[in-house]
This record gives structure tokens, C-alpha cells and sequence, in this order.
């Protein structure tokens, strides 16, 4: 299974991974469309900065992932690739996953009308290599088996 | 209010950066990366906002955009045309207002002439066959070092006891750049393209970091008038050491690496206090004269053991030739030629821009002059510089190069734009630049693997060129200046570099 790796002496700190990802999760795919036109959906993967140190930071894919036994309906499932993905139809943003998660990396989308939902990184299912991986300039995130 | 437009410090932005209001899309990249402060974003109005005096056109910022929104333009010349002054407006309010001569980086960039283009090679037609370099065999092995005058064969080999020589697999090597100048991940890019490609990158003269001596066997280590990181296991672990006299950007006068730059490493490396100006004497203090050098050379050579090959690199001036002859006489195994167009991590501008000689001149009038005394064979000849492309390699060697040192090609090879702000320590590329953060932008995996491109598509098209030419070895290129003919050149320069005018 292939995982995105993350190198902190390569990260510039210089979005484009959180770019990427907000472009690939949008509707239109268009960057332009994406930020300035639609609703921008909420970037899977965050870079953190403490000088020196920046490095981005999204799902780890856990093999026993906390996520997963949090969730209360099971709508944060392991899906055919045998990543961790959430089901936006049933998740009803509870956030138990988000307390459970040790790296942080599911986030709030509030928008919905009815119910909140949780969103993370889903490692690009329409895609060969994911999105932050293509756009890091400096392959601070690489794409390889684990 | 971050920054405003002060009258009393104003000098004329030299660049504009022009950014498409509908492509912006705030994701506040060129923010990050612009190590200038020239850029900022303002979270009330939502826009992201340019201070043009502070941007040195490195065009980071238009590099990293994702959505092209970024121009970097030349500020066009606001003052009324003058061809004797406008140049020099800017540069005259800079003194008067800073009270100081303005630092520089990068080579001369004035419009000297570049006689490298001003030659043109040969090619076979007819009367000699061209080779095809990807069906036939083609040398590029390069040997620097003292050859004997003749040399005895047995039937068991070769019975001349050779002179320490230098071998390259391709004539081109890395010119002296320290690590303090550099960055730590340049420095090791320059090491893994070396290793790779079978050929030298040099120490400079800031010493070698310990984790760079698994480099062994590629590294040429510098001795220059500071002496700094200079001890037994570095000498060691040079495959050949340089005595640094001088340097094509800045002839005549040492290094200064400001005490910002010398960090916890570097002041390891250098053997020096941290935070303190690493400076190197204009001259070395105990090199007064050729006998003097002499001395110098044999104290590194019995040090090593007569082992490794001796370098001198000096700056090309006026009497370069003369001075050549006294160090092949002198025991070096190298001379280095250092023409003007050379890089430098800082130099007063003045320097830069009005001392020295062309590489081209020098190079010619050098080989002749030891083809003349009759000691040619005593040393090699490498040639730095100026050296921008594949043909200048070529056209070197045509002239009487044994090898080239390349400085700032490589450093553009791996992203630099030559802003020429290597002297601010804020190189927004990562290469010249000792901050932590900063220096992540070059990743060495990518920069090593940019260096050994550049190296093996030069090699390619030296290949090309020489088989054009009917030769199949460089040693047959080598001061073969009948496959240049000078275009665009009087008499005298004609007569100076040695070759005939187009046509003859």
C-alpha cells in the first residue's frame, strides 16, 4: 500500500500542497473556478510552521486507526485501496474522530445544512498520485509504499 | 504601517512586480517565499501587496505562483535618456546616502566584450570524415597534472615515474565555492554530481564540513589566505589542493564572509569563533613572491607526501602570462585561470566591474607563452570564468585548456537567477544562504540529479562538436586553435588569441 511520505527538510512552506488538495476536492478542478468561483472545499492537508521546522501534514492511513473505532455509525471506514476514508451520506459530525485522532488531521466542514461532516484525506481516488504529492515542488511529499 | 516611501533613502525601484488581480488567488505563496520583504498580504483588504524597492528581481515569487499570476519586470528607466549618465544615477545616490560602496555578487555584468562568441569551430566536409559520437568511440578522459618530458616503456609497462595526476572522466569540474558562501545542501549536490560524473567539485576556501569527507576522491580542497577549516585531515582528503591567490571577480583583494553567515557549523568548519567576519587577507602573508610561493607549495606538498597534485589559481591581470611562467617554475602542478566574468559571494562593485581580463585573452596568451619557454608539460591549464555553455568548454580547450571550472552555471543549473544578492545571505533559491529554513529549498536529490543532466548533456554535445570536427579524443582538441577562426575581432586581438580570422 502507498502512502504519501513526508520529508521535513525538503518542505518550503509554501502552500501548494493545501492548493493542490482544495483544487482536486473542488467541483470544477479549475483553480481559478475552485477559489474565486465556487464553494472552496476545506484543504485535507495543513502545512505547520515553527521556524526552522515546516512540513505538511495530512492522514496517515493508520493500520489500527482510532478514526475508525470512534466512529459511532461507521461512517469513517477502510475502503477497497485499504485507506481511510469518511462517508460524507452517513457522517453526522459527531467529531469523535477528530477527538481520537492523534495527528489532528480531520478537520470541521460546518457548511452542511443539516449536520456537520468530517473531512480528511482521501489519497486522491481519481487520481495515480495524489494531489499535494504532484504540486510539492521540492518532493518534501513523495508517493511510495510504505 | 509596515514600510513607507521615504524620500531621504529613495533610489528608484530596479524592478516592478505586476500581478493579475483575477489569477491571484490569495494562497499567499510568493508571501513565503519572497525572503526580500517585498511582498505581503493584507488580511482587512484581501490583497496581496508588493514594496517594489525591496524586490531583486530573483523571480521566486513568479516561479512559485501556481496560477501565473506573477510578472517580474525591469522598472524602465524613469530619467531623461543620457547615455554618460543614467547608468550611474542609481549607483551615485547609493553612495551618498548609505556612505558606503555598494557589495555585489554574482560576476561582472557589464557589456565587456565575450570573445567566446566572437569563434567559430570547425567541421569536416569531404576531405575528412565527420564521427558519429553515439556509433563510435569518444574520449573525454582528462589527466591534470605534471607530464615528464619523455617518457621510457619495458615490456612490464611504463617505466617513467609519473608526476601526481588529477583524472576526470569529463573535462569540466566545479569551481571553488565555500561551504558558508553555499548552503549546506548545495555543497552536497556539488559532491554527489562529482562522485557520479567522475569529476571534482572544490572545497573553496571555507574548509570541508566532516560529513562531506565521504565525498574522498572528488574533492579538491582550497588553501586561501585565511587559512580557514585548513588542518592535516583536510589536506588528506583532497584529491589535489588549490592555493587560492586570487579570485577573477574580485583581483586583488580577499574574501569577507559577514558574521551573520557564520553559523554554529560554519564556525566548526572554520575553525573560527561563531558570529565573527570571516576575513581572508588580501594577500597571503607569507607569499611575497614565486620563491615564496615555492616554499608554499612544497610545505603543502611534503604535508601530503608528495601525493597529490598543487594548484595555484590566480586572477587574470594584466601581466597574467608572466606570471603563469613563475608558477609552473614555481612547482605547481595547475594553474587555475580566473577570468573577470568569475562569480563571487561579495565584492565591492567597483572591483567587479573594472579589473581583470577576459578568460578568452589570458587563456591564449598563457599557453603560448608556456609553449614558448618550453614548460607547457609542467602544468595543466584550467580555465574558469565565464564559462556558460558547452561550446565555451570546447572553444577553451581549442585555446589551450586542459579543463574548465564551472561556478555559476552549476549554481544555475540548480535554480539560481542571478539576482545577485548572494552577499545578503537571503538568497530566496536557498543556494546562497546560511539560513536554516531558507537552505531547504534546494533538495539536494533533485539539485545532484539537475548537476549530473547538465554535465552529461555538455559531455554529449562536446562529443557532438568534436565529432563534427573529425576528432575522437579530447587530448586531440586540446590548444588545437586551427579549428577556430575569429569573427567580428581586429588584428591584434586575432593575433593575441592566436587564431586566424574567418576565411584564412
Amino acid at each position: 500500500m502507498k502512502i504519501v511520505k513526508i520529508r521535513e527538510d525538503n518542505c518550503i512552506f509554501c502552500h501548494l500542497c493545501e492548493v493542490a488538495c482544495i483544487v482536486e476536492h473542488s467541483q470544477s478542478k479549475d483553480i481559478i473556478k475552485a477559489f474565486k468561483r465556487e464553494e472552496r472545499p476545506i484543504a485535507r492537508c495543513t502545512v505547520e510552521f515553527n521556524y526552522p521546522v515546516s512540513l505538511s501534514v495530512m492522514c496517515r492511513h493508520c493500520d489500527d486507526a482510532p478514526c475508525i473505532e470512534a466512529c459511532q455509525n461507521g461512517s469513517m471506514h477502510r475502503d477497497e485501496r485499504g485507506y481511510v476514508v469518511v462517508n460524507p451520506e452517513t457522517c453526522v459530525g459527531c467529531w469523535m474522530c477528530i477527538m481520537a485522532c492523534p495527528y489532528g488531521v480531520i478537520k470541521r466542514d460546518t457548511r452542511r445544512e443539516k449536520w456537520g461532516l468530517s473531512t480528511k484525506c482521501d489519497l486522491c481516488p481519481d487520481r495515480v498520485i495524489p494531489a499535494c504529492v504532484e504540486a510539492c515542488p521540492n518532493e518534501a511529499l513523495t508517493f511510495e509504499e510504505l | 504601517m509596515k514600510w513607507m516611501k521615504n524620500l531621504k533613502t529613495y533610489v528608484p525601484p530596479s524592478f516592478v512586480v505586476e500581478r493579475d488581480d483575477y489569477r491571484c488567488i490569495r494562497c499567499k505563496a510568493c508571501v513565503e517565499q519572497c525572503s526580500f520583504d517585498a511582498t505581503f498580504y493584507d488580511e482587512e483588504e484581501d490583497r496581496v501587496w508588493t514594496w517594489n524597492a525591496n524586490c531583486v528581481g530573483c523571480n521566486r515569487c513568479a516561479a512559485i505562483c501556481p496560477t501565473d499570476a506573477i510578472t517580474v519586470r525591469r522598472a524602465d528607466p524613469t530619467y531623461r535618456y543620457n547615455h554618460n549618465w543614467n547608468g550611474h544615477v542609481d549607483g551615485l545616490k547609493k553612495r551618498a546616502i548609505f556612505g558606503g560602496t555598494p557589495v555585489v555578487s554574482m560576476g561582472n555584468d557589464k557589456p565587456y566584450p565575450i570573445y567566446w562568441d566572437h569563434m567559430l569551430l570547425n567541421a569536416s566536409q569531404v576531405t575528412n570524415p565527420s564521427i558519429d559520437p553515439l556509433r563510435e568511440p569518444m574520449e573525454l578522459k582528462t589527466f591534470l597534472g605534471r607530464k615528464p618530458d619523455s617518457i621510457s616503456v619495458s615490456d612490464d609497462g611504463l617505466k617513467t615515474k609519473l608526476a601526481p595526476q588529477l583524472e576526470l572522466d569529463i573535462p569540466i569540474m566545479f569551481a571553488a565555492m565555500s561551504y558558508g558562501a553555499l548552503s549546506y545542501n548545495v555543497i552536497e549536490a556539488l559532491g554527489r554530481a562529482a562522485k557520479e560524473m567522475g569529476t571534482y567539485y572544490n572545497s573553496g576556501e571555507g574548509g570541508l564540513n566532516k560529513d562531506h569527507y565521504k565525498f574522498k576522491g572528488n574533492i579538491i580542497v582550497q588553501v586561501a589566505s585565511g587559512r580557514f577549516g585548513v588542518h592535516k585531515d583536510y589536506l588528506d582528503v583532497g584529491s589535489a589542493i588549490e592555493i587560492k591567490i586570487g579570485q577573477g571577480a574580485k583581483p586583488g583583494i580577499g574574501g569577507h564572509l559577514p558574521g551573520e553567515k557564520v553559523s554554529e557549523t560554519i564556525s566548526e568548519t572554520r575553525m573560527m569563533p561563531k558570529g565573527s567576519d570571516a576575513l581572508s587577507p588580501a594577500p597571503h602573508h607569507d607569499v611575497y613572491s614565486i620563491e615564496d610561493l615555492r616554499q608554499l607549495i612544497y610545505a603543502l606538498k611534503e604535508a601530503t607526501e608528495y601525493k597529490k597534485p598543487i594548484a595555484v589559481k590566480i586572477a587574470c591581470v594584466h601581466n597574467v602570462a608572466a606570471i603563469a611562467s613563475g608558477i609552473a617554475r614555481a612547482g605547481a602542478d595547475i594553474i587555475v585561470l580566473d577570468g573577470f566574468k568569475g562569480g563571487t559571494g561579495a565584492s565591492p562593485q567597483v572591483i567587479r566591474d573594472n579589473i581583470g581580463l577576459p578568460i578568452e585573452v589570458s587563456l591564449a596568451v598563457v599557453d603560448e607563452r608556456l609553449r614558448q619557454e618550453g614548460i607547457r608539460q609542467y602544468v595543466s591549464i584550467v580555465a574558469s570564468g565565464g564559462i556558460r555553455n558547452s561550446m565555451d568548454v570546447v572553444k577553451a580547450i581549442a585555446l589551450g585548456a586542459d579543463a574548465v571550472y564551472i561556478g555559476t552555471a552549476a549554481l544555475v543549473a540548480i535554480g539560481c537567477t542571478m539576482c545577485q544578492q548572494c552577499h545578503t545571505g537571503k538568497c530566496a533559491w536557498g543556494i546562497a544562504t546560511q539560513d536554516p529554513h531558507l537552505s531547504k529549498r534546494v533538495n539536494p536529490d533533485i539539485a545532484s540529479k539537475r548537476l549530473i543532466n547538465l554535465l552529461e548533456v555538455w559531455a554529449l554535445e562536446i562529443k557532438e562538436t568534436m565529432g563534427a570536427m573529425g576528432i575522437n579524443s579530447i587530448e586531440s582538441l586540446r590548444g588545437n586553435r586551427l579549428n577556430l577562426r575569429g569573427v567580428g575581432l581586429n588584428e591584434k586581438e586575432l593575433e593575441i588569441l592566436g587564431i586566424l580570422p574567418a576565411g584564412e
